[in-house]
């Protein structure tokens, strides 16, 4: 497990300071903690489209920017993804909450639970699933490739890594 | 008033500091053809993505005025923005909506808005002002006064359905649209 202050002094260690997303109970504590730092500006989206057009904005003035949303989002996204940030050249860091994990899950996750990563792939998004020993070096591998690539990449969570 | 009409009139009323959205579709292509600026920003696709990275931008640089335009079509696709913008109050954002009460692009099939009435959305979501503009002459005169009114402020533009030829696509790659718009919000005119 990961505290939740850990996880997000390293995404402000990254200078990612400016977060939009729809909550989901697997990034609750991250949310939470965004919202009540003061360093971390939060905007509370109506869907995951949303999200990630205003934190698109945010980094059209010089700020890094992520998101954090649910994998049953990231349906939602798929046309801004491909429609904006892909062909744009427009970096946001996507947190991805990975309901549906081995199909142990509510039924309406049972889907995207197993597509979610081979849609990352087929959109060509550098993705790393987070686990307990490699925090600093995914988000610097992710980070590091949307900066060269200048396109979204993504971090998944499973339930309970960071709490 | 048609939709040429109504854009020219928006684009002439642009200070040059100000940054301007266009959605997708012949809004964008249009803006293009009357004239092209570094504080322009074309979103070629991805409709209904335009007023969530118009806030995006006006929550981070507070100082520069961000106009928004959109058609009805767009705007009906993301209401929760209208919700988010209004919570929000960005003082320096304005949001226009062409209305045709159509999706004009893809051949004029009807859209709701003739009986949604859009300025009662903007109006709930609580907005700092919100008007509607029928007439050419009324946009003409109007709008430097509300382009000057803290915002968010949202207006929306009635428009007829044009019969002219469409004007040419976009001829900039995306790409150099988002750089150009980069520079242009860093190092300013």
């Amino acid at each position: 497990m990961i505290s939740v202050e850990r996880f997000c002094e390293s995404l402000k260690n990254r200078n990612i300071t400016f977060l939009s997303g729809v909550p989901c109970s697997i990034l609750k504590k991250i949310i939470n903690y965004a919202l009540n730092d003061s360093q971390i500006t939060y905007v509370p989206a109506p869907r995951e489209d949303s999200a990630l057009g205003v934190a698109s904005g945010a980094y059209m003035c010089g700020r890094a920017s992520g998101i954090l949303i649910q994998n049953s989002g990231l349906g939602n996204i798929v046309d801004s993804l491909t429609s904006f940030n892909l062909i744009y050249k427009v970096p946001v860091l996507m947190i991805i909450s990975w309901r549906g994990y081995l199909g142990k899950d509510a039924p309406e996750h049972s889907v995207m639970g197993e597509k979610t990563l081979d849609l990352l792939e087929e959109l060509g998004i550098s993705y790393g699933v987070l686990e307990e020993d490699n925090l600093d070096h995914l988000i610097d591998v992710i980070v590091s490739s949307m900066n060269k690539q200048k396109i979204p990449g993504a971090i998944v969570l499973r339930r309970g890594i960071v709490e | 008033m048609n939709r040429t009409e109504a854009i020219k009139a928006i684009i002439s009323s642009l200070s040059e500091e100000d940054v301007a959205l266009f959605t997708t579709g012949l809004i964008s292509r249009e803006a293009f053809s009357i004239r092209d600026r570094a504080g322009n920003l074309y979103m070629l696709g991805s409709m209904g993505l335009l007023s969530a990275f118009g806030l995006g931008i006006a929550l981070n640089n507070p100082t520069r005025r961000v106009v928004i335009v959109e058609g009805d079509g767009s705007a009906l696709m993301s209401l929760g923005n209208f919700t988010l913008i209004g919570s929000l109050k960005p003082k320096n954002l304005c949001h226009i909506v062409i209305d045709n009460e159509s999706y004009e692009s893809t051949g004029g099939q009807p859209t709701v808005t003739n009986f949604i009435d859009l300025t009662q959305i903007a109006s709930a979501s609580s907005y700092s002002l919100v008007d509607r503009m029928g007439s050419l002459d009324d946009l003409s005169n109007e709008l430097l006064k509300f382009l000057n009114s803290t915002g968010p402020v949202f207006l929306l533009v009635k428009v007829q359905i044009s019969n002219k030829e469409e004007p040419p696509r976009v001829a900039l790659p995306p790409e150099e649209i988002k750089e150009r718009l980069m520079r242009f919000l860093k190092h300013g005119v």
